[in-house]
């Protein structure tokens, strides 16, 4: 909302929407301090009201990545390239989680935070950013938990190898919060008007998860329909994060390469429509 | 000098009615019906004739202010003037349909005490959060934070999460916060009106700090007994336009009496259409200060004289001047005349024009607005000559600290239709 005021010395300049292109990073920037209070906030409220605190964490993709291995590893048979079933599934679970709690949490942004937005002005844009900073930590306590019963399975001889590619984690963790990101602020600024898209987030994130290769390796996707599933800028992180560790999968630069491509897309789209709604979603909330 | 702000043509609507229908079935089936040449489905049918298509609202229409550094502003009006509009679109929680504001300086807003409070952090950590969803720094906080909790009266349970303590005490903790910001400009709403009277008494200090160390603040209340103790200028909106702006006085007095037409002064020049009749004719009624000046507000702590002037035509009745005090209730507080005075009851009268003036004592007079009844008259027979309902009106304000009859309590509410200030006698039974 702030332009910067270039004409001679006025501090704030308060005008009409106008352009889509204004992203006001710098006033993001000077709130910094904000998103870490949230992120500070978000984490003692959830861990102070639960009995189990940050445990959570660990029983979801645990339970998750046992009834996996129950459902798809033994019922299905579904190949996994040939790691342990439990390890593979729950690398995926682990990855694709953090871009699930990115999306669906910054989804409901201007709904959830209605209240707060009517009292004061802040970059709107700082909430959605430190849900993603916040879910940071949920992804490292089961990444840790992950890298222990990775570890396990190592140490016990299994055919899982990492390589250099695990140098490239910061980045596929950037590419997930920006993809997470772009996804739940559009959404957002979408619900301020159509308020039944809440109910699709849930269920949407859920089938897109089967259109990733998060139970299945993208090996076994006959070549006719591979595009379908490379299109899905989820599918180059996933299937990075399981080479990095287990050897197997498919590497590409390529599809990276089109991820990031489409991650920074998304990102500005959904900032610039997010921030031309910030200004006026009070009047129709 | 230049202002630090600039409004200048603002203007806001809102839609009424229809816009999207707030589904995106509803949405995209009217979408598809209109691709295949169909009716949409959704229209609503008293209306058929009529594109779909919401009523505007114009909360705001062509607001233009420019305010000095320094300046302590009221801003006035009856409810959906568009006070609160003027306040989200300074406070940017919206944005103008059209216009532009230019501001000079940081900009802190205060719509409500305690934004963001979050009831499992403790008191110190809601400090923090609430000072960064108001615009400070952390390092700024920090070096407020001795000061703030100082000002919140709440040191021993500073570190105990607020949803432990009593609505008191977390309006303190959220006030004190709010208080410490250090914006060049500050926009507050009704916000005074929260704690327990001591604490209110210590806010409206604060404000009034904050106005006297050159900070510019912008200030909404419906209490204009808060914005006539606070203020120096104030803007009337009415209809989403700016009726008057000015003086805080005289836009106090124009809002008290916007539906009277009245001020604290009224003249009639002409003799020949002024109220009256063949004996007497009113001149003027004004409403004195203590410098007797008219005034349409006045001290609590000052004299109050109303002042009646009329042409005597008669020398053989001896006229007396009338007055009736009605406060805003519509009750009389009393009635008086210049029988009072013996001296001028008694003497003979001659043709030519009378002042007469009553004086009304200091710490008499409740705060609040009041309507002066004027009229002249001769008695046995009773006969009235002249009379003017409503011919002024003023407000009297209490800006006394201490000193008045309603003591430290700060509120509003001291009840009473007049506040005398009385002789008190107070001793010990046991001495």
């Amino acid at each position: 909302m702030a332009l910067p005021a270039q004409e001679n010395g006025w501090d704030l300049v308060i005008e009409p929407p106008r352009g889509w292109l204004a992203l006001h990073l710098r006033d993001l920037w000077r709130y910094r301090d904000l998103a870490g209070l949230f992120v500070r906030r978000d984490f003692v409220a959830t861990y102070k009201q639960t009995i189990l605190g940050p445990l959570w964490h660990v029983i979801q993709p645990l339970l998750t990545t046992l009834m996996f291995t129950v459902v798809f590893g033994r019922i299905a048979g579904l190949p996994t390239d040939g790691v342990p079933q439990f390890v593979f599934y729950m690398a995926g679970t682990t990855v694709w989680n953090y871009f699930a709690q990115c999306l669906t949490r910054t989804s409901n942004t201007f709904i959830a935070n209605a209240g707060i937005f009517g009292k004061v002005y802040f970059p709107r844009m700082v909430v959605p950013v430190s849900v993603v900073i916040s879910q940071l930590i949920a992804f490292a306590i089961q990444f840790g938990f992950f890298l222990a019963v990775y570890g396990l399975f190592w140490a016990r001889g299994a055919p899982v190898q990492p390589n250099w590619a695990i140098l490239l984690l910061p980045v596929l963790l950037a590419m997930m919060a920006g993809l997470g990101l772009g996804f739940g602020v559009i959404i957002s600024s979408l619900t301020t008007k159509y308020r039944d898209l809440q109910v699709l987030v849930q269920f949407g994130v859920q089938l897109w998860m089967y259109a990733t290769p998060v139970i299945y390796p993208l090996s076994t996707m006959g070549e006719k329909y591979r595009w379908l599933i490379v299109a899905n800028p989820m599918t180059a992180i996933v299937e990075t994060f399981r080479y990095a560790f287990f050897g197997t999968g498919v590497f590409s630069w390529a599809y990276l390469g089109y991820s990031a491509g489409f991650m920074v897309l998304l990102l500005l789209a959904g900032m610039a429509v997010f921030n031309r709604v910030e200004r006026t979603f009070m009047d129709t909330v | 000098m230049p202002p630090v702000i600039s409004i200048e043509n603002i203007s806001k609507s809102y839609h009424l009615g229809v816009i999207g229908s707030g589904t995106l079935r509803e949405d995209l089936q009217s979408w598809w019906h209109r691709v295949r040449g169909l009716p949409d489905p959704n229209r609503r049918l008293d209306q058929s004739h009529l594109p779909v298509e919401g009523h505007t609202l114009w909360a705001l229409q062509n607001v233009s202010l420019e305010i000095q550094q320094g300046e302590v502003w009221g801003i006035i009006g009856r409810n959906g003037a568009g006070k609160s509009t003027l306040l989200k679109i300074l406070s940017r929680v919206t944005a103008p349909t059209s216009g532009r504001i230019r501001v000079k300086g940081r900009v802190a807003s205060l719509l409500e005490v305690g934004t963001g409070f979050h009831p499992e952090l403790t008191g110190r950590e809601n400090i923090f959060l609430n000072g960064a969803i108001l615009g400070m720094t952390k390092a700024e906080v920090a070096r407020k934070l001795d000061e703030i909790v100082a000002f919140s009266e709440l040191e021993t349970f500073i570190d105990t999460p607020v949803k432990r303590y009593s609505s008191g005490m977390y309006v303190r903790l959220a006030f004190a916060v709010a208080a410490h910001l250090e914006p060049e400009i500050l926009v507050v709403d009704e916000v005074l009106a929260v704690g327990d009277l001591a604490f209110q008494k210590k806010c409206l200090g604060k404000m009034q700090d904050i106005g006297q160390t050159g900070r510019t603040v912008l200030f909404v209340s419906h209490n204009m007994q808060t914005i006539t103790r606070l203020c120096q200028k104030a803007i009337l909106l009415d209809h989403g336009r700016v009726a008057a702006q000015g003086e805080v006085n005289r836009i106090a007095a124009m809002y008290g009496m916007s539906d009277k037409g009245t001020t604290a002064e009224r003249t009639w020049p002409d003799w020949q259409q002024a109220p009256g009749d063949a004996v007497a004719r009113l001149k003027a009624v004004r409403i004195l200060n203590a410098e007797e000046k008219p005034a349409e507000v006045v001290d609590i702590d000052k004299p109050i004289y109303v002042e009646v002037e009329y042409w005597n035509a008669t020398t053989s009745l001896r006229p007396t001047v009338i007055i009736h005090l009605i406060n805003s209730d519509g009750v009389v507080l009393f009635a008086s005349n210049d029988w009072n005075n013996q001296h001028w009851h008694n003497s003979a009268r001659r043709p030519g024009v009378v002042i007469s003036r009553c004086v009304i004592p200091p710490n008499f007079m409740a705060e609040g607005s009041f309507f002066v009844l004027a009229a002249v008259g001769t008695f046995s027979p009773v006969t009235c000559h002249a009379m003017e309902r409503d011919a002024v009106s003023f407000r009297v304000v209490d800006r006394t600290e201490g000193t008045g009859s309603r003591g430290e309590y700060a509120g509003t509410g001291w009840p009473g239709v007049v506040r005398p200030y009385l002789d008190w006698k107070v001793r010990y039974a046991d001495s």
